[in-house]
């Protein structure tokens, strides 16, 4: 039996709503783990140590173990304590916490990166440790890291398939939906990678975009 | 007469073993500019830079305008004094430390805005006339990228001046330009002068020292060596330091 892509039409419909659930899915990740990045990047570079340590202890649990081990601690391990998280949702905390921690430590080297002068420039105006942070020190760093954050974006597309495993109807789930009923593996694995080579060639095209806005000034 | 604006008692500060500042005493009237002088490592850098305690001091006093800068206190309150203090204290550094992501103008009206000083347009309209005063009312939506060091300095003179300071701080602010490009800086600082800014000036530019201020202070080794008017320490100097110094840096 050779390829026949002629029967992928007849499961348009089930492919586009995968789609969809991916983008929704990676597009709120990406949000949260950037977001959450900054913040525990800031945290990191606390004075107190009461508060740098429970970052440092998280990010290394968060980086040491695996992305499906951690999706299956928030989505099955949550419910014994009484927290029952719909699967998408344990699918967005789960890629947001883990991609944030990648992400906070991109910013923090960046952060420590920026020119010492521009911290002081800042507080010698009397701005707050907090005002100059947010002002001065933070986008800097951020433009400098948009690189290397669009790589983490681009992964985080890929690995949001993970969340397959916990019953979210994304496009790798979709696709396994397709082959069940149609026994044709092939064609459909194909068409869900097409997919997935699409939608990076478009997030690829956006942090293009964002590189050149986010350093403009140069 | 009234209170210096600036006073400074027994100032020390030690970088680990290091003794920068070995006992300083000063005071600043307003109006006044003084000129810091003296080789690299004398301490006058250090010394300018406690006065807004970008350093903290080892020991000793600094007053400014009746407070006492480096009091003792807890982490936050000591946070709010010295943000409350250093609206009041503009600094002017060596490599400017504008902030290339905001345009000229943006970096004029940073503090103002953040700091809820003024609404917008408010900040706009101020900042358009500090950038006319310093030349550069035609580059406010450059980016530091676009400007030359002399354009950047007058930038950073004129963010420093959008707090409406007190007393204004010069950390050597024509050290790292070329040499063309100091005239227009230095004629920036002499117009703040002559509208009797407080100035203090720590510069390797004894020319224009002698020109503008009319206090001058040769450090050497952490100690105020010689000061007074600038008619006496250049033409006439007492001390066998301030004459070597001098003839070293005038035969060059």
């Amino acid at each position: 039996m050779g390829l026949d892509f002629s029967i992928l039409p007849a499961y348009a419909d089930i492919l586009w709503k995968g789609t969809l659930w991916t983008i929704a899915l990676t597009v709120l990740s990406m949000v949260f783990s950037l977001a959450g990045g900054v913040v525990f990047a800031v945290l990191q570079l606390n004075r107190h140590a009461i508060i740098r340590w429970p970052v440092a202890g998280f990010a290394w649990l968060f980086m040491g173990t695996p992305l499906l081990l951690q999706l299956f601690l928030i989505y099955f391990g949550l419910v014994q304590i009484g927290l029952d998280l719909n699967a998408f949702v344990a699918g967005v905390i789960a890629l947001s916490l883990h991609f944030a921690v990648y992400n906070s430590e991109i910013i923090r080297s960046a952060i420590v990166a920026v020119d010492k002068g521009q911290y002081e420039a800042a507080r010698s105006l009397g701005l707050s440790q907090f005002q100059a942070m947010r002002k001065a020190i933070v986008p800097q760093a951020v433009a400098n890291v948009t690189p290397a954050l669009g790589n983490m974006m681009i992964a985080l597309l890929k690995e949001s398939a993970l969340v397959s495993v916990i019953g979210v109807m994304e496009l790798t789930l979709s696709a396994q939906r397709a082959i069940s009923d149609s026994f044709r593996p092939f064609e459909f694995y194909i068409a869900a990678g097409a997919i997935y080579y699409v939608l990076n060639l478009g997030l690829e095209q956006a942090v293009r975009v964002a590189e050149r806005r986010s350093a403009q000034y140069r | 007469m009234s209170e210096p604006i600036v006073k400074i008692r027994g100032l020390k500060k030690n970088f680990g073993s290091l003794q920068v500042l070995k006992g300083i005493d000063m005071d600043i009237d307003q109006g006044q500019i003084f000129a810091l002088i003296g080789a690299s490592g004398s301490g006058k850098s250090t010394l300018l830079r406690t006065i807004n305690q970008l350093e903290e001091v080892t020991e000793g006093e600094i007053w400014f305008d009746g407070e006492l800068v480096n009091q003792k206190l807890p982490h936050r309150q000591r946070e709010a004094h010295l943000n409350r203090l250093r609206q009041n204290i503009g600094m002017v550094f060596q490599h400017f430390n504008l902030f290339p992501h905001l345009t000229a103008i943006e970096n004029v009206t940073m503090a103002p805005l953040m700091l809820g000083r003024v609404n917008k347009a408010e900040a706009i309209e101020q900042a358009k006339k500090l950038l006319d005063k310093v030349g550069l009312s035609d580059r406010g939506d450059y980016y530091p990228s676009k400007l030359s060091g002399g354009q950047k300095q007058r930038v950073a003179i004129a963010r420093s001046l959008a707090m409406n300071p007190k007393l204004m701080l010069f950390d050597e602010v024509t050290s790292a330009l070329d040499p063309e490009l100091v005239g227009e800086v230095n004629r920036v600082m002499k117009a703040l002068a002559e509208e009797d800014m407080t100035m203090i000036i720590v510069t390797h530019d004894l020319r224009f020292a002698e020109d503008v201020s009319d206090h001058v202070i040769f450090m050497a080794d952490g100690l105020v060596v010689e000061e007074g008017p600038p008619s006496l320490v250049f033409r006439a100097p007492q001390e066998d330091r301030t004459k070597s110094f001098l003839q070293q840096v005038f035969n060059d």
